[in-house]
């Protein structure tokens, strides 16, 4: 039982486990099929079955997590890659990601605060939009549920990405650079992945939106909440 | 490669120092991440000098999260208890962020647009 509880065993796991799902999406083409949701829902299973609690787990599982700081400092590449559009579209590029970075805290909150959700869940929900190093940073940094944070904004992704174009299409927004940010800045990696099928300048945007509104709401959530009394 | 992560490193590292000190209620690692633009635009650093190591991590971003992912299984009851607000709230805000974004967007463009025709 000994090696099934080891790091190497666990994380060789978690690698083959993601890889057969990466295949699995490559070979349906179908989006629900997500590799990380697919990954955390087998090795959730298998540790259900196999009786291994989830602190065995994550103490292996820490060694991947870890990544996610250095991730997020390597978001500055495209960032600055994005540099020059950004400075030609500063006014429409930061309005509207203000804009979207304060709606979405703001009525997240409103509405499961409406419907009887408890603190912790509140919480938990506001860096739904960003991508996920950075929502799991801003949830621990205001109180939440950073696991609970995680799964939720792989949702929000999923949801973005099958329905986001929609979603914009019922709200008259026909221009594609403000379709490209509004995937970015609503579903993350997940939004600008579907924004990239687009083409070049669509992913550029998208990857501004995800960038900016990530920084935005590590920045604003904190005294957004205050303000709300939360 | 041993370059590449000393300059990531370096700016996550000096990213949770500032938070630290300064007592900033954003993560050490965003900080870092604007250094390291900082650091590009300056051409402090050139954009060879991290590229690779910049790319794999940016690409795999997705894999780092299954950890915390999975300690989902610990929340089965909450999520069991408060499922509905988490869905109205998570499903009509993410549409709300869609439309207001897009919209802001929209409707400047085409002002700007105007005005730069004439």
């Amino acid at each position: 039982m000994d090696f099934f509880e080891s790091d190497i065993f666990l994380i060789a796991a978690t690698f083959l486990i993601y890889w057969g799902a990466r295949r699995l999406q490559a070979l349906t083409g179908w989006t629900l099929l997500n590799p990380v949701l697919v990954t955390i829902i087998v090795i959730i299973g298998a540790l259900k079955i196999s009786g291994l609690t989830y602190e065995t787990y994550s103490e292996s599982g820490r060694l991947i997590e870890f990544w996610l700081k250095p991730a997020i400092v390597a978001l500055g590449l495209p960032l600055y890659l994005q540099l020059r559009e950004i400075r030609r579209q500063f006014v429409p590029i930061f309005l509207s990601q203000i804009a979207g970075c304060v709606v979405g805290i703001v009525s997240v909150v409103l509405i499961a605060q409406f419907l009887g959700a408890s603190r912790d869940v509140v919480v938990s929900l506001v860096p739904k939009s960003v991508t996920t190093p950075i929502a799991i940073e801003v949830s621990r940094q205001i109180g939440g549920i950073p696991s609970l944070t995680a799964a939720i904004v792989v949702c929000v992704g999923l949801l973005g990405s099958i329905f986001g174009f929609k979603v914009l299409t019922i709200g008259h927004i026909g221009s594609q650079i403000a379709r490209s940010i509004s995937m970015g800045t609503a579903a993350h990696v997940i939004g600008t992945t579907r924004a990239t099928e687009l083409g070049d300048r669509a992913a550029a945007y998208a990857t501004l939106g995800l960038i900016i509104n990530g920084v935005l709401t590590a920045i604003l959530a904190d005294p957004l909440l205050r303000l709300m009394g939360i | 490669m041993v370059k590449q992560c000393a300059i990531i490193f370096g700016c996550l590292c000096a990213g949770e120092f500032l938070a630290f000190i300064a007592g900033l209620p954003i993560p050490g690692s965003i900080i870092g991440m604007l250094l390291l633009t900082g650091l590009l635009q300056t051409k402090v650093v050139k954009v060879e000098d991290i590229n690779g190591v910049c790319r794999f991590l940016v690409s795999n971003m997705a894999f780092f999260f299954v950890p915390p992912g999975v300690a989902l299984m610990l929340y089965f009851d909450v999520i069991a208890k408060e499922w509905l607000p988490i869905t109205v709230a998570t499903v009509v805000s993410t549409a709300l962020v869609l439309i207001v974004t897009g919209a802001v967007h929209q409707v400047y463009h085409k002002k700007f647009n105007r005005r730069s025709h004439r």
